[in-house]
């Protein structure tokens, strides 16, 4: 009873929050509330941080209008696309350099550069390769996602537990099984840990590859908006884009709940 | 008779990996002769080299010296004919119990149906039928070891090699599982090398008791029969006057290894 009392309290705390940052964003921006105080003309903040309502009332049109819609399905195919190959690659990679010490040896100051290199400035040639649709969104997704993928399904086959590995071969398990009923497992429980990650860069390569050149998607949409200084577009955008991360985030979440039931998880008793 | 197991004059040195010329040689020379349906518990000090020869019996782990021989036959690569319950948590922790059960089964090809009919049998006969859907984590310690018991036993193999597996379980629970493997045990005579620091435990369950000496170069000091009738309760077992001599008598021969062991534990 009580938890569900404190429960109620913080979601009306943050609903407060929420609307109290809207409103001071309203105040501050539409010219005639308090007379201006930074800026020497009151049409100026509005120019450079927009006006809520104004963005509300651009989302709710592209929402109602179904622009939007098209868009955002560019945006979340790119996602899934850069998310699903970036992850087959990292554990296939992952799985092949932790069983090969010698070719992780020979590999290893390579991924250690490419992991360091900061892999956005790849964009332009993904662009060049894949011209301006979807691949190259896809292309730029796929090595942030890799490299995540990639580090923790290395960790994973390299702390399998030497005991676990030795019963499976005990109880008759050949080389290729081991693979498939120890190792890949292993690997997968990691990469399942770094789900939230991989997931958000796949978004982020996504939404960052149309921002640098794209004629769909959200982040088209906010770099078409900039270009005649549409302030409030860009800010619904933004907005939705968070949205929209936040609902893949809960899908994530649910998603990992399914596949990580045997790990032990903190305080599963039932309070009666 | 071929013995079901037979280690022959075995010598085992470690090598340090960060530096070569330091070695430790665990096991010297030791022979173990295990008959077909012989049940022997094997006593030492912690540390002096069981798990080592243990290993070494799965064929997990080569020796530097001596010879395995499995049924006769010369041992090359794992032992297929042993089944070994591992003294640490060796279950799969991503399959639940049943699962985890029927994994030999299912390395072995056997189709799904008739794997999973075979595992509910075996967790009824260790006591957890309905547990078959619980993840490890989700089982106690004892019965993480009867899941661990029965995933060995349903391949029906030859051997059963055991390292300690009841150590770490209490009293009570720890009794109950040693009544219950001298059951299964019975029903078809497998060969059992049963690893244990407990010389109480070993005198209750074996048929013979091998006494290690402490390490380095740990080998056997002491082999006795143990008379005692079957079937036995290892709770009553303990309190009849025949057991009190052979425990009397082994420990007598043990002590001061153990003591040796324990004063090289605390150096
Ligand atoms: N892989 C290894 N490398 C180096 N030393 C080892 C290794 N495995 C075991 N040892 C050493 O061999 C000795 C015997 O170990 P072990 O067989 O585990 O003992 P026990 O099972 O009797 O407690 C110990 O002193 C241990 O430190
Ligand atoms: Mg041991």
């Amino acid at each position: 009873m009580r938890n569900n009392g404190n429960n109620l309290a913080l979601r009306f705390w943050q609903v407060l929050v929420l609307v109290g940052m809207f409103v001071a964003w309203h105040v501050l921006t539409v010219p005639g509330i308090v007379p201006p105080f930074y800026f020497d003309d009151p049409h100026k903040a509005p120019f450079f941080f927009g006006e809520p309502l104004k963005v509300l009332s651009r989302i709710w049109d592209w929402f109602i209008g179904g622009d939007i819609y098209r868009h955002l399905g560019v945006t979340l195919i790119e996602t899934l696309l850069a998310f699903v190959i970036g992850t087959v690659f990292g554990v296939a990679i992952g799985i092949w350099l932790a069983l090969a010490p010698m070719a992780s040896a020979i590999c290893d100051p390579y991924v250690k550069a490419l992991n360091a290199m900061p892999r956005v400035i790849l964009a332009p040639i993904f662009f060049v390769w894949f011209g301006l649709g979807m691949a190259s969104k896809v292309a730029l997704g796929v090595t942030l996602v890799f490299f995540i993928v990639f580090f923790n399904v290395y960790q994973g086959v390299r702390e399998v537990s030497p005991v676990v590995l030795a019963n499976a071969r005990m109880l008759g398990a050949s080389r290729g099984q081991l693979l498939r009923y120890v190792y890949l497992p292993s690997a997968m429980s990691w990469v399942f840990a770094s789900l939230h990650n991989s997931v958000g860069l796949a978004f982020v390569g996504a939404v960052v590859g149309e921002y640098l050149g794209s004629s769909e998607g959200v982040g088209y949409l906010i770099h078409q908006a900039e270009g005649v200084f549409d302030i409030n577009t860009v800010f619904a955008g933004i907005l939705v884009l968070t949205g929209f991360a936040l609902a893949l985030d809960m899908v994530v979440t649910l998603v990992e709940r399914k596949l990580l039931v045997w790990q032990p998880r903190g305080g599963e008793t039932e309070r009666i | 008779m071929t013995p079901a197991l037979a280690l022959e004059r075995i010598t085992c040195t470690f090598v340090s990996r960060q530096d070569r010329a330091k070695r430790y040689t665990a096991v010297k020379e030791t022979t173990l002769v295990v008959a077909p349906g012989e049940f022997v518990s094997v006593v030492g000090p912690t540390g002096c080299g069981k798990t080592t020869l243990l290993n070494i019996a799965a064929g997990l782990l080569q020796p530097s010296a001596g010879a395995v021989r499995v049924l006769g036959e010369l041992l090359v690569g794992t032992n297929t004919k042993a089944g070994y319950l591992f003294q640490s948590d060796a279950l799969m922790p991503w399959r639940n119990a049943i699962d985890n059960v029927t994994a030999g089964l299912e390395f072995r090809g056997i189709a799904r149906e008739a794997a999973r009919a075979q595992g509910e049998e075996w967790l009824k006969r260790v006591g957890l039928s309905g547990f078959g859907d619980r993840y490890p984590h989700q089982l106690s310690g004892g019965m993480r070891k009867r899941i661990a018991l029965a995933q060995t036993l349903i391949l029906s193999p030859q051997i059963l090699l055991m390292d300690e597996p009841f150590a770490a379980l209490d009293i009570q629970t720890r009794q109950l599982m040693e009544n219950e493997l001298l059951e299964l045990w019975s029903a078809d005579r497998k060969s059992v090398v049963f690893i244990t620091h407990d010389l109480e435990e070993a005198i209750a369950l074996a048929d013979r008791v091998v006494v290690l000496s402490a390490g380095p170069a740990t080998h056997p000091i002491g082999e006795y029969r143990i008379d005692l009738s079957r079937p036995r309760d290892v709770a009553e077992v303990r309190l009849t006057p025949r057991f009190l001599e052979l425990h009397t008598e082994i420990w007598h021969a043990m002590k001061d290894e153990v003591l040796k062991g324990y004063a090289q534990q605390r150096q």
